[in-house]
């Protein structure tokens, strides 16, 4: 299936950092022509920067990006178009407000006397749909259709150019299964015609049902590049996840060991809860004083689950029971009051507040639930701080500092100490140590189990099963917004998790 | 039983749905047509009330008398559309208007007098365009300087009024083509030529289109390889020429330039296109409805010198109006929002 | 010393002291204070008596914009509570009671502070962009203030009332007490309590404040209640001052001038951290450079041209391509290689990637 001879779209030593992080370090990637590449990866790997960087929406820091063997650089994604690279982002890039043949064709639309015509754009339009099987009239607003429509459309407008390179960023996330066979029955079409094609998914069975080669980010890193035969899908698994058990061997074995489930209270109990388009109706149960880890893949549900368990969104259906009591969360504070406690997997974007102090972020949760009016006294808020910050080891220690300032582990830490200062019964710590170095990263998981010792109930949410593993008492894996098994951590091995979360949806 | 209940939720789904989009397809004119629902009704209500109120003559006025703010308008709307704003407008229209009016009574004649009208407008937007985009200024605060100086420079121009008496500035105002007990003057035919001018590059051009584009989403604008920098300084020029041309209108129209012609305009404008139905976060709206709203905001302002009501309710009500149509477009990017 | 220089008041309060020395050199009697029957007269005091009804204005304005919203209606809410408290004062029979006065200004502050929490739930419920939210009143206030005062100019003579404005206390002007006043209750309301700190969070991050359980929605309706109060007092004062309701212009453009001198103050339009010691020094820089104009024999009409100036320039300095283009010449200097840029296009991307 591989194809030899030259790539048409290499990238040799890429290098890009953002705010002095890398986020790609360099890497190697090359496209073949009819064939089908899959970029693979968690959260923070890479993937989405690298295909930025590749469609001219990003500039390396360093590193060389050839096609047919020149050497050159993108300076936007309109150059990039041009040239015959097309992408399809993540975040659909549709005008919803415009009509669908608007968004298939602008840019490159017919004209007549230097003006659009309309009739021939239609014509164009419908072409290029009914060239994915999609029946729709071009003339309606795209915001009339539904979300899939916006995915098929986009796909339509990648296509209907003369394509050479076409990047795919999961295009499939939001089409049913005769769409995802329209679209892989296009896909193949386009690799007989001799068009590389980056498709990137977290689908895994569509990977490697459309796919020939897989490369493997970690964290900005180049894992290795794959043919699709030739590896294992648990092995691929384990490459996305990282597999280098050594490093963890300095957290001791868990302090407690992992608690009979009888006799135990429950603190929340969730009976069919849902929210539309995020979460299908789910069972669970957390137990008092228990570190429970939620394992899967980015997009399994892990951390729609999470948020609707501690109330930061609403459910639209089921029941949540609280302490034996059924409650209708429908904001944090709500669910704060209460002493359910959510830390997000976006640091900067809800969590901190970077232009405050460290003191003012520590104590924000504290200071709303009290009011504005009973303001913490400074001396309070001082001393506060300083336990705060010796408990958890904040560093730099100033309390005065601004939070932008910390790295992206003591940036949790802080979020983890407003949270602790409202002394919650449970917390849920969404993704606590992704992105950030090994040593804080222990440090955090020695936080974590420490907390759980003086009686927090944590649900803890991470993409690296053996960190789940070691620290978990209970781990909830789930796949495709479904939980396919509770298991207990002290008989299960990684070889276990990694089949559960990569098993493929219809082979259960 | 399981797989029947599924099937009934999908068909009943799947028409909902179906109705759902027809509705959707026409969101987008429902402000329009709402404008003109109202602007019908008070005609209807004010014939009703004054037993004569909708004249030819009135109808008229209602172009002739506003033909300024429907040019405002016409640059203004392709504004909103990106999402942004222009509170220039009022002051660059004053300070062409002084411009002219110095430059003719000076001698300099009227065929460059005019051209260099546009050009002190462009000049304005293009200022404000390039400091909303390159030095990332919000349109807000950017426009506000460019009203603040055009507005002071009214003043280095001139601190009194200058009369205008140059033959064919005045004519274009008291020129009359008429038909009966209609009519029409030569600006009431430059503010159509205008919007319909404006709406013809809306519809029919790649920069139009990406109007559009950048109000519904920058970054998809951008990726799509869409000229978004360009475009988002141009429409601030063509709201300035605009101005320009408004500031030709409204010297024949008064005569004279004055330095405090227009204080407040930008507000008539803003408001009139927003009841016109253009959506004040960008991105949907039409130019015709702009035009409606300018015939809303003049219809009142005739209602109130016909009830011989204080001047002060033409605010209030414009406020009012202003408002109601600010909540229903919120209403309906919600429920857009939701789907 | 480099703390020094790095302090966000460091800009404010050069530009400010420029201006007196300009002032000074061109006009050396401008520092000059003069006392006549016990009271000060001189520039220096005028410009702390005019500068009330705009301090006032732009106190509450700092904080709205801390929470990345603005308030344009301030202006048609001082001609509105002007209206109200004069209206009040010319229908009693008996104006020159103190008791009166007060009550005359406790309607027209509280009639404000209805019109800010209508502005507020505006913006905080309904959820509409704060400009077009304030447009509606700053539209429609000045029409409410008309039909308030039946379209005239109310006057009155009432001297309890005249003395807010004309007055004076130890020898200073009562307005400037006023001032003083409004500073320390809005500094002790927003730094004694958690107003501030909450205030800021929201306008920073708001869904890391939701996350956290900041009650938003009550703290942006409470702001813009703030500044309607606010307001509604400077349009008493600014009524006081003329002893008339003039709906037209009574804060006539004031919601710009406020809005400039929060943002000269070094308080950014994208909300979050604000100086309310920094708004106290833009405030002084506006009514300064309004008498030095007047002085410098400039008609105070085009004052306007040198505030837009200002503005741009403020803008300027605040503008991330500006100081990424200081940061490269620094850069340049330190022998880095200048980076690739070709076109415009490039540059915006470069500067997207780096923020």
């Amino acid at each position: 299936m591989a194809v030899d001879g030259e790539p048409v779209l290499e990238v040799t030593a890429a290098n890009l950092r953002f705010a002095g992080e890398f986020a790609l370090d360099a890497v190697n990637f090359r496209m073949f022509a009819g064939e089908v590449h899959s970029l693979m990866g968690e959260n923070g790997a890479g993937k989405s920067t690298l295909i930025r960087a590749l469609t001219g929406d990003l500039h390396l820091d360093s590193g060389k990006i050839r096609f047919y063997g020149h050497p050159l650089e993108f300076p936007n994604p309109a150059a990039a178009q041009r040239a015959g690279i097309s992408t399809v982002y993540q975040e659909i890039d549709v005008l919803p407000n415009l009509t669908v043949a608007e968004n298939i064709m602008l840019g490159r639309e017919p004209r007549r006397w230097g003006f659009i015509d309309w009739k021939q754009m239609r014509v164009a339009a419908t072409e290029a749909l009914s060239a994915l099987g999609v029946d729709i009239d071009p003339a309606s607003r795209l915001s009339s259709h539904r979300l899939a429509t916006h995915q098929m459309v986009a796909i339509a407008r990648a296509i209907s150019a003369d394509v050479k390179v076409l990047v795919l960023d999961e295009p499939t996330s939001s089409l049913d299964q005769d769409e995802v066979a329209e679209l892989f029955r296009v896909i193949r079409e386009l690799k007989a015609r001799g068009v590389a094609i980056l498709f990137v998914s977290h689908f895994l069975e569509q990977v490697y049902e459309i796919c020939d080669r897989i490369t493997v980010l970690r964290n900005g890193k180049l894992v290795g590049e794959y043919l699709t035969p030739q590896l294992l899908r648990i092995d691929l698994v384990q490459k996305m996840l990282g597999s280098d058990a050594n490093r963890f061997d300095i957290l001791n074995a868990k302090q407690s060991p992992p608690i009979e489930r009888d006799g135990r209270t429950v603190i929340v109990r969730a009976r069919g809860i849902a929210r539309r388009g995020r979460l299908p109706a789910t069972n669970v149960e957390v137990f008092e004083g228990e570190l429970l880890g939620f394992a899967g893949l980015l997009g399994s549900g892990r951390t729609e689950l999470a948020r609707l368990l501690v109330g930061v969104e609403s459910i639209d259906a089921g029941e949540l029971t609280i302490d034996g009591v059924r409650r209708r969360l429908r904001k944090p504070r709500q669910a704060l009051h209460i002493g359910l406690a959510y830390s997000s997997e976006n640091r900067r974007s809800e969590g901190i507040i970077p232009e405050l102090t460290l003191r003012e972020n520590i104590n924000l949760a504290l200071q709303a639930e009290r009011g504005w009016l009973r303001r913490i006294s400074h001396h309070r808020q001082t001393e506060l701080t300083a336990s705060w910050i010796e408990a958890l080891d904040i560093r730099p220690t100033n309390p005065e500092g601004l939070a932008r300032h910390l790295s992206g582990g003591n940036q949790q830490k802080l979020i983890l100490a407003r949270l602790m200062a409202l002394a919650p019964r449970l917390i849920a710590l969404d993704e606590p140590t992704r992105g950030i170095d090994i040593g804080a990263k222990i440090e955090i998981q020695h936080l974590i189990t420490d907390l759980v010792d003086a009686g927090l109930t944590v649900i803890f949410i991470s993409a690296e099963l053996e960190e789940v593993l070691r620290v978990a008492h209970r781990i909830v894996v789930l796949r495709d917004r479904q939980i396919v098994a509770t298991v207990n951590p002290n008989v299960a091995t990684i070889e276990m998790l990694l089949s559960l979360v990569a098993k493929a949806e219809d082979d259960e | 039983m399981r797989n029947t209940n599924t099937m009934d939720a999908t068909s009943t789904g799947a028409i909902k749905s179906g109705m759902r989009r027809k509705m959707k397809a026409r969101l987008s004119w429902i402000p329009v047509l709402a404008a003109l629902a109202i602007l019908i009704l008070m005609l209807i209500a004010g014939q009703v009330h004054f037993g004569s109120f909708v004249t030819p003559a009135m109808l008229s006025s209602l172009l002739v008398d506003n033909a300024y703010l429907v040019v405002l308008a016409a640059g203004m709307t392709f504004v909103i559309l990106t999402g942004g704003i222009d509170l220039s407008v009022g002051s660059v229209m004053a300070f062409t208007g002084m411009l002219s009016a110095k430059l003719l009574s000076v001698g300099v004649p009227v065929a460059l007098v005019i051209p260099l009208m546009l050009i002190a407008g462009a000049l304005f937007g293009t200022m404000i365009g390039v400091l909303i985009h390159f030095f990332d200024v919000q349109p807000f605060i950017a426009s506000l300087a460019g009203m603040f100086l055009a507005r002071g420079l009214c003043f280095v121009v001139s601190l009194e009024a200058i009369q205008v008496k140059d033959p064919f500035v005045l004519g274009l105002e008291s020129a009359r083509l008429g038909y009966g007990d209609w009519y029409i003057t030569p600006t009431g035919i430059i503010a159509l030529i205008v919007i319909a001018i404006a709406a013809w590059v809306l519809a029919y051009t790649r920069f139009g289109r990406t109007v559009y584009a950048i109000g519904g989403n920058e970054q998809s604008a951008r990726l799509m390889g869409l000229a978004v920098a360009r475009s988002k300084i141009l429409v601030y020029v063509v709201s300035g020429v605009c101005a320009g041309i408004a500031g030709l209108i409204f010297t024949s129209y008064t005569a004279a330039g004055y330095s405090l012609n227009g204080i407040g305009t930008e507000l008539d404008t803003i408001a009139a296109v927003v009841i016109g139905g253009t959506l004040l976060t960008g991105g949907s709206g039409y130019m015709v409805g702009s035009l409606i709203g300018v015939f809303v905001y003049g219809v009142i302002k005739t209602a109130i010198t016909y009830l011989g009501a204080d001047a002060s309710w033409e605010r209030i009500s414009i406020g009012i109006l202003l408002l109601a149509f600010v909540v229903v477009q919120r209403f309906i990017v919600a429920r857009a929002n939701r789907n | 010393m480099t703390r020094f220089f790095r302090s966000r008041l460091v800009w404010p309060m050069g530009a400010l002291v420029a201006l007196v020395l300009l002032n000074t050199i061109s006009r050396p009697s401008f520092l000059s204070i003069s006392v006549k029957n016990g009271q000060l007269y001189g520039s220096i005091i005028d410009i702390l008596r005019d500068s009330a009804p705009l301090m006032l204005v732009a106190l509450g304005m700092t904080l709205v914009i801390a929470t990345r919203g603005i308030d344009l209606s301030v202006g048609a809410v001082m001609a509105i509570s002007g209206a109200v408290a004069l209206q009040f004062i010319s229908k009693s029979t008996s104006p020159n009671r103190v008791g009166t006065v007060l009550i005359a200004i406790g309607i027209g502050v509280f009639i404000t502070l209805l019109l800010g929490l209508w502005n507020g739930f505006l913006v905080a419920v309904v959820g509409i962009q704060p400009i077009i939210a304030t447009l509606v009143l700053m539209l429609g206030g000045r029409g409410i203030a008309l039909l308030i005062t039946g379209g005239f100019i109310t006057t009155i003579t009432s001297s309890p009332y005249a003395q807010m404005a004309q007055g004076h206390l130890l020898g200073l002007p009562l307005a400037f007490f006023f001032s003083v006043g409004a500073i320390a209750i809005v500094g002790l309301l927003v730094r004694r309590t958690a107003l501030g700190v909450l205030t800021e969070s929201v306008g920073i991050n708001p869904s890391a404040s939701r996350l956290a359980g900041v009650r938003s929605r009550g703290i942006i309706w409470s702001i813009y209640g703030i500044s309607g109060l606010l307001a509604g007092l400077a349009g008493i004062l600014y009524s006081s001052n003329i002893m008339a309701a003039d709906s037209n212009n009574a804060g006539f453009l004031i919601e710009l001038d406020a809005i400039l001198a929060v943002v000269l103050g070094g308080t950014s339009l994208r909300g979050g951290k604000f100086t309310l010691s920094g708004t106290v020094i833009g405030v002084f820089i506006i009514q300064t450079l309004t008498s030095t104009i007047t002085f410098l024999g400039v008609p105070p009409a085009v004052t306007p041209v040198f505030k837009a100036l200002v503005v741009i320039l403020v803008c300027l300095s605040q503008s991330s391509r500006v100081r990424q283009y200081l940061g490269r010449i620094r850069h340049l200097r330190a022998a880095k290689p200048p980076i690739r840029l070709s076109g415009l296009e490039t540059e915006v991307l470069a500067e997207r990637k780096s923020g």
